[in-house]
């Protein structure tokens, strides 16, 4: 098997060790890594200095803890991966859009995110079609229902079961990856800190540690104890509230109500810390802007003590619920085979009992000193993704306490030093979503010639249009909102 | 069935009492309105307009709609000639209100008569979410939890455009956006309202200048109402809406 040059989380190497092998040699050593366990964390097309593209995989082995990548250099097509390996469906469709490199002999070559000026209209393209007597279409979107992010879902049905959904999205695509390009300059960080805006801190992490790597200054323990805290906080907070949300799909109206609440209680918290809700201006590589004091510690607790007592209360009422639990379990179902076929990751996967965890796995900042437990859960339906994201909650909480109550001493930020040229870096944390991917790479001045982000909603959307098969059509809220994925981290 | 009345009883009235009572509290490194005075600034000093990200800050004005509170301005003046205050009512009615100097910021005010007899007591929205990061549209969300119940104001978002009185935008208005944008709009019958909310909606927020975006939502709709914020926070949004409305001011 073709050795891929082997980096840890959050580590940078000279571009010039990646392995650039010959096409038919690149997708076999791929495919022989994911079929001994590796996951496609990234794979895209950048531009080269010298003109043309070069494909880069990072394959992320969760046993070993390492990342391997691998390079190529095809020139206008070679043998695509996704028959043999469904998880590159959505990465192979976007080199394909990006860099107009085709993989040929894949099944689904649509646009991504129809970039403008694309010669198409954002949604326009060949749905796929269930044909029949009483087959219908329905088509939902870009604008929903409620006060939420655009995408277009198009429903094949036979009577009220969905036989297919096709999910086209893009609407929210603003250029950000991109604009990230060139970077890092002042507006670098805010850019990455808005990738996803419910995913500050996950993004903002991921974002700061490319840098750290490339520019070879770590950031301060304690300053990685505080990233933590909120990155926990954040998983918190999205967790309750889709909890809640997920009650009121069901029309279960008193958990609906508390979760929204307590949401916003678990949100108050964060700002304590940095004064935005979402974590806003708390990251910054090197370290963090804002500190704690013995006083905020203190009040921090008392709340967070408040939050997991008034959580509890709320949440636990929908185990209890005959009415609720009937209508969560075996709705929605992902098999852990199609789970670990699509490469799903994040609460999604561990629903349908597929353990594993940044984290843990490929540990980094704090959580290479720290464990949390993982949360996981064996029936891949909306009661099991629930069900994980109650266990998080609770666990998340707990390791704040712990954390605040144990503190690192000592300063918050290191100033980073002009990036290393032409290396890469790899840098992955566990979003309330699941794995968050970015790949930095320098060019000979030390600036980003290609910046990745990989949102963990790139690899879960087809688990959601997979969980919709044989459902009832009006079962779509719950099943969405059990997933509840990001358009503007998909879209970029 | 007892459970969920006991956990009803637990989990208590949790209404704010805002804005017949104080305001919710705020958290002590809440960044609200900057406010910047160019009589302190040193002749030649490029200090804020050199570190602010978005352009906000440059030839001794401050644009509101371009900020994105981050605070990099304050942090780098020598003078504490800019500062960000506490202060969370920052709507205002025109979009040359928000380049604010001074102490003159100009709050927005509310509508005019007719248009007050018909919103005033029952305004229900449409939001279009059009190319942002999501956050403004999760800290618009929050008015309908049962700490802030925008309701209780005749407030309320709805489904179908046709049964709306106005939009509320979120987002640099995305260029695959733009069209169903502007669908909802036509599809909203007249008198009708636009409420931007957010730098991005104001002026295109950490994306301004993207080709594969519109710098805001004010070259395509007659925007009734500027939020700053990046996102607003909830009391920024609840009182800017209010203030139209004439609830309050």
């Amino acid at each position: 098997m073709a050795q891929g040059l082997v980096l840890r989380n959050g580590q940078a190497a000279p571009l010039s060790k990646v392995p650039i092998l010959a096409a038919a040699e690149f997708r076999h050593a791929v495919l022989e890594a994911v079929g001994a366990g590796s996951r496609l964390s990234a794979f895209f097309g950048r531009r080269l200095a010298s003109g043309g593209f070069g494909l880069l995989a990072v394959l992320a082995d969760d046993t070993e803890g390492v990342l391997s990548l691998l390079g190529a250099q095809p020139t206008e097509s070679y043998h695509a991966l996704t028959p043999d390996c469904p998880q590159a469906h959505l990465f192979e469709r976007e080199i394909f859009e990006q860099c107009a490199v085709i993989p040929s002999g894949h099944p689904w070559l649509k646009p991504v995110r129809f970039p403008p000026p694309s010669s198409a209209a954002c949604g326009t393209m060949d749905f796929y079609r269930v044909e029949g007597e009483e087959v219908h279409e329905v088509a939902v979107g870009p604008v929903h229902a409620g006060v939420i992010e655009p995408g277009h879902f198009r429903f094949q049905c036979h009577g009220e079961v969905v036989q297919h959904l096709e999910i086209s999205l893009g609407y929210q695509h603003r250029g950000v990856e991109r604009a990230l390009s060139g970077g890092p300059n002042r507006l670098s960080v805010h850019l990455a800190e808005t990738l996803a805006g419910d995913t500050t801190v996950g993004h903002g992490w991921a974002y700061c540690q490319a840098v750290e790597a490339l520019g070879r200054a770590e950031a301060p323990p304690r300053a990685l104890a505080l990233r933590a805290v909120a990155l926990e906080l954040e998983r918190v907070a999205n967790h309750i509230g889709d909890l809640g949300a997920l009650a009121g799909d069901v029309g279960f109206l008193p958990t609906q109500s508390y979760c929204g609440r307590l949401r916003g209680d678990a949100l108050n918290i964060t700002a304590m810390l940095c004064g935005s809700r979402f974590g806003r201006n708390l990251l910054r590589p090197g370290g963090v802007a804002h500190d704690v004091d013995a006083q905020l510690v203190e009040e921090m607790s008392a709340r967070l003590e408040t939050l997991g007592r008034e959580a509890a209360s709320a949440v636990n009422l929908l185990w209890d619920s005959p009415s609720v639990t009937g209508r969560f379990e075996e709705t929605g179902m992902v098999s852990l085979e199609d789970c670990r076929r699509l490469g799903l990751v994040g609460p999604a996967a561990r629903a349908c009992g597929l353990n594993l965890d940044v984290r843990r796995d490929l540990p980094f900042g704090i959580y290479r000193y720290a464990m949390i437990p993982v949360s996981s859960w064996h029936a891949g339906d909306v009661f099991g993704r629930a069900q994980v994201r109650w266990l998080e909650v609770q666990r998340s909480l707990q390791f704040v306490r712990e954390l605040l109550g144990s503190l690192p001493g000592g300063f918050l930020r290191r100033e980073v030093p002009k990036l290393r040229t032409e290396h890469v870096a790899v840098s992955l944390t566990e979003g309330w979503r699941g794995e968050i991917c970015h790949v930095a790479v320098t060019d000979a001045e030390g600036r980003f010639s290609a910046y990745k982000v990989v949102d963990p909603s790139f690899h879960n959307w087809f688990g959601l249009a997979l969980a919709l098969r044989g459902q009832q059509i009006s079962d779509f809220p719950l099943c969405n909102k059990s997933f509840d994925l990001s358009y503007c981290g998909f879209d970029l | 069935m007892l459970k969920v009345l006991w956990t009803r009883f637990k989990q208590g009235h949790r209404t704010m009492e805002y804005p017949a009572g104080p305001a919710p509290e705020l958290p002590r490194r809440f960044l609200g309105r900057p406010k910047l005075d160019a009589s302190l600034c040193m002749v030649g000093c490029p200090g804020c307009s050199s570190v602010c990200p978005t352009g906000a800050l440059g030839g001794g004005k401050l644009d509101l709609g371009k900020c994105i509170f981050c605070g990099a301005c304050a942090a780098a003046c020598p003078e504490q000639a800019v500062e960000f205050t506490r202060e969370y009512r920052m709507a205002a009615r025109r979009r040359e209100d928000l380049v604010a100097q001074g102490d003159g910021y100009r709050l927005a005010e509310a509508l005019e008569a007719k248009s007050r007899q018909l919103f005033g007591r029952s305004l229900k929205l449409r939001q279009v979410s059009a190319g942002g990061c999501n956050a403004c549209e999760a800290d618009v969300n929050v008015l309908n939890t049962i700490g802030w119940d925008l309701g209780r104001f005749g407030v309320q978002f709805v489904a179908s455009p046709r049964h709306a009185d106005g939009l509320l935008v979120t987002g640099p208005v995305s260029e695959n956006m733009r069209p169903a944008l502007l669908k909802t709009w036509e599809a909203v019958p007249s008198p009708k309202l636009v409420i931007a909310v957010g730098s991005c909606a104001i002026a295109g927020g950490p994306y301004r200048g993207h080709p594969e975006a519109h710098d805001g939502c004010g070259k395509f709709l007659p925007v009734d109402l500027f939020i700053p914020g990046c996102p607003p926070h909830p009391l920024t949004t609840l009182d800017g809406i209010l203030r139209l409305l004439g609830r309050i001011g």
